[in-house]
């Protein structure tokens, strides 16, 4: 069974714990939405699965088609299938997004294997042909000086161009406008499939009616306090998070 | 002679056994036996220099220059009121200043003894000849083992030797600017070099003639506790054009090494000079180099240095504007890793009217090393219109990483333009843990950081260069993590 599977995950940044006893399976082809008002722990969620330094997991597990991943680098986590669609991307001045793509794709092969420069570039045109990429935006430094929307897509020609298996993306429509939501949810949709699991962080339903989720799941406190499908999100929509809380409060 | 003390010797020790330097670099890191025909012993005093001049046949104002020099250089303080007090540790006295074979230069790759050529196909000489080059110096140890100039340069009359042949053979072309550049007196090691210089490539370029492939030499120090003295004078008459370029790399030894060269360059009227460096010295050598040139009218004469590896290196390459409108640029790329201090920068001395001069530095400072940026921009008072820009970027790896600037301007006139830009980076925990998201080792990641960082002067280099400076670069991220 290749799920990503989240077993009572405790996370903490520093002293202070951040995720409470989260358990969550997601399957491949799988889209989960997870929603939440803001510092509720969605994002240190996707970055403790990623294997950022900066946060602790003091409790549970994170198993990757059956196996744990919290003793790997989080460069072993990226060759094993996991993606993080950043939330806030970093710069890497001087180097462009197709020698940075192409020193990830270099890591995935084996010792001694050659990369096809040519075989490379056709299938990163082909894939940039497929997200209406310009073709002149892989000679640019990697985020350097991009706009959010430039940004996000930058993450999604990378997801397409690694094909991961597993793609937590975080709060992937924050700052952009709605032409920029658009061509970026588009460029997911074009990726989602049956090898592909989507974790997929949002604040707002806005982004839920460009992709479609399976499951959508409300985190709160370090939790996931109710899970549904689609409808949930419509429901939080009209009666907002409060709703969430004061059903907590009373249960 | 002093005796050498456990004490004194064990910082070298040190800095050579430390596997955080990462310099294991296999093109470099090996020596074969080789018999030494000449050797001048250890130490210097008048008979080593009388000694190396009689080996050499040299004329008797050669001799008198290089004893000369031997009275400056033991009369000059070390330069430690300003420089790094670790130039104390170059013990003089335990160098061995001349070593030959007493060959001949040859010709013909099939003439090069066999143990030579395996140190020189390690170093891929004779493919990268076969590529590209339009003629070969390649030094061994003092002299040249291996020379060719191919047809077509030679036919043009350019004149590519060493400085042995060049000053015997051809004395009215190459006295006249010999020492000129640099004079004796200009710094302590411009003095020891001239005491004991050997080897080198001395050029001349005639009138007009563009020399349309770059020349090349190879230097290496193949002896241990031996210093190795080159010089390098390139003259381009008026209108030529030349590229020079010279790859160093070293076999490890665990005493300190002294590398001290002195290259002069004269542009005359109109002509062009390009004088490229890629540096990778073992970690245990002192590298002490004094590099200038004179740019004439309308000349151009412009440095790309590269230093990385050595225990110290100090080098500041300059160029004299002397002539109206000439122009001068220095690039320089220096990394510092553990245990290496690159102390390095550039010169521009304006001296005549609407001269230009650009200098940019970009230094990495790795783990404890330190990479140190003197520059000195001089612009008199009764010239017009001179024009200076200057960049100067540090990127630091870790915390304890050093970084220092000195700029030292001097603009005297109301009609110069001077531009002074610093930058210091640091490489952050976010863009590694993002790269290494994306499947990169954190090693691969910080390379691929560094190299960004030097991403737009790595272009200027010729090809093969920037592929060797991509790989030296990788070799020594990967000691630096973990």
């Amino acid at each position: 069974m290749s799920s990503l599977e989240i077993r009572d995950l405790h996370v903490a940044i520093g002293e202070k714990p951040i995720v409470k006893s989260l358990s969550l399976t997601i399957n491949p082809g799988e889209v989960h939405a997870i929603m939440g008002p803001n510092g509720t722990g969605k994002s240190t969620l996707a970055k403790a699965i990623a294997g950022h330094p900066d946060y602790t997991i003091t409790q549970g597990d994170v198993l990757l088609g059956g196996k744990s991943i919290l003793e790997q680098e989080p460069d072993e986590r990226a060759r094993a299938g996991i993606f993080l669609a950043f939330q806030y991307p970093s710069e890497i001045p001087g180097v462009s997004i197709a020698n940075f793509l192409r020193a990830a794709v270099q890591a995935r092969m084996g010792e001694g294997e050659e990369l096809d420069a040519t075989a490379y570039y056709k299938r990163l045109y082909q894939k940039m042909d497929l997200l209406k990429i310009d073709r002149k935006f892989t000679s640019r430094s990697v985020n350097e000086g991009f706009s959010g929307g430039e940004k996000k897509r930058c993450e999604i020609l990378q997801m397409a161009m690694l094909e991961p298996r597993f793609a937590l993306m975080d709060e992937t429509d924050s700052g952009l406008d709605i032409d920029a939501l658009r061509i970026v949810a588009e460029g997911v949709n074009t990726l989602r499939g049956p090898g592909l699991g989507v974790m997929l962080i949002t604040h707002y339903q806005r982004l839920l009616e460009y992709i479609v989720p399976d499951f959508v799941h409300v985190m709160y406190d370090g939790r996931i306090v109710k899970s549904g499908d689609k409808s949930l999100a419509l429901e939080l929509e009209s009666r907002g998070y409060d709703w969430v809380k004061q059903e907590l409060a009373v249960a | 002679m002093k005796t050498p003390t456990d004490l004194e010797t064990e910082p070298a020790v040190d800095v050579a056994e430390n596997p955080a330097l990462g310099i294991d670099q296999a093109a470099g890191d090996f020596s074969y036996d080789v018999s030494y025909k000449y050797d001048a012993g250890v130490g210097l005093n008048e008979n080593t220099v009388r000694y190396i001049s009689a080996v050499k046949k040299e004329a008797p104002w050669i001799l008198d220059f290089r004893l000369n020099a031997l009275k400056t250089f033991l009369a000059k303080p070390l330069p430690t009121h300003w420089a790094t007090r670790d130039l104390e540790n170059v013990e003089f006295d335990k160098i061995r200043y001349y070593l030959s074979q007493g060959q001949k230069p040859k010709r013909t790759w099939e003439e090069v003894p066999d143990d030579i050529k395996k140190t020189f196909e390690r170093l891929g000489v004779p493919e990268q000849e076969r590529k590209f080059l339009a003629g070969v110096e390649a030094q061994f140890d003092s002299e040249a083992a291996y020379s060719n100039i191919k047809d077509i340069v030679a036919k043009q009359g350019v004149i590519f030797l060493n400085s042995t042949a060049a000053l015997r053979e051809h004395p009215e072309i190459f006295r006249k600017f010999f020492g000129k550049v640099i004079p004796t007196g200009d710094n302590k090691f411009s003095a020891l070099n001239s005491a004991v210089f050997s080897g080198g490539s001395f050029i001349y370029v005639p009138k007009g003639v563009k020399v349309a492939q770059p020349l090349q030499a190879y230097f290496r120090i193949n002896a241990e506790n031996f210093g190795q003295f080159e010089r390098t004078l390139i003259i381009a008459d008026e209108g030529s054009e030349v590229t020079y370029m010279e790859g160093c790399t070293a076999p490890k030894f665990s005493t300190s090494t002294l590398h001290s060269a002195v290259v002069e360059l004269v542009a005359l009227k109109g002509a062009k000079i390009q004088y490229i460096t890629v540096q990778n010295w073992a970690p245990n050598v002192f590298n002490l180099v004094t590099k200038r040139g004179v740019a004439h009218e309308d000349a151009e004469i412009k440095w790309i240095d590269c230093n990385i590896g050595s225990r110290l290196t100090m080098k500041y390459p300059g160029v004299v504007l002397k002539g109206r409108r000439a122009r001068g640029e220095v690039i320089s790329i220096a990394l510092a890793n553990d245990g290496q201090h690159q102390d390095t920068g550039a010169k521009m001395i304006h001296a005549a009217d609407e001269t230009t001069s650009t200098i940019i530095s970009k230094s990495i400072s790795v783990g404890q090393g330190r990479a140190t940026y003197r520059g000195q921009v001089h612009m008199g008072k009764h010239l017009k219109n001179c024009k200076n820009n200057t960049e100067c970027d540090a990127l630091l790896i870790n915390t304890n990483s050093r970084t220092d600037t000195y700029p030292a301007i001097t603009v005297r006139g109301d009609t110069h333009a001077v531009q002074h830009e610093a930058s210091v980076s640091k490489v952050n925990e976010e863009q590694i843990f993002y790269m290494q998201q994306r499947g990169l080792t954190e090693a691969q990641a910080m390379s691929l950081a560094v190299n960004g960082f030097v991403n737009d002067l790595v272009r200027q280099f010729p090809m093969e260069y920037s592929v060797e400076l991509k790989r030296l670069i990788d070799l020594e991220m990967e000691g630096s993590v973990g």
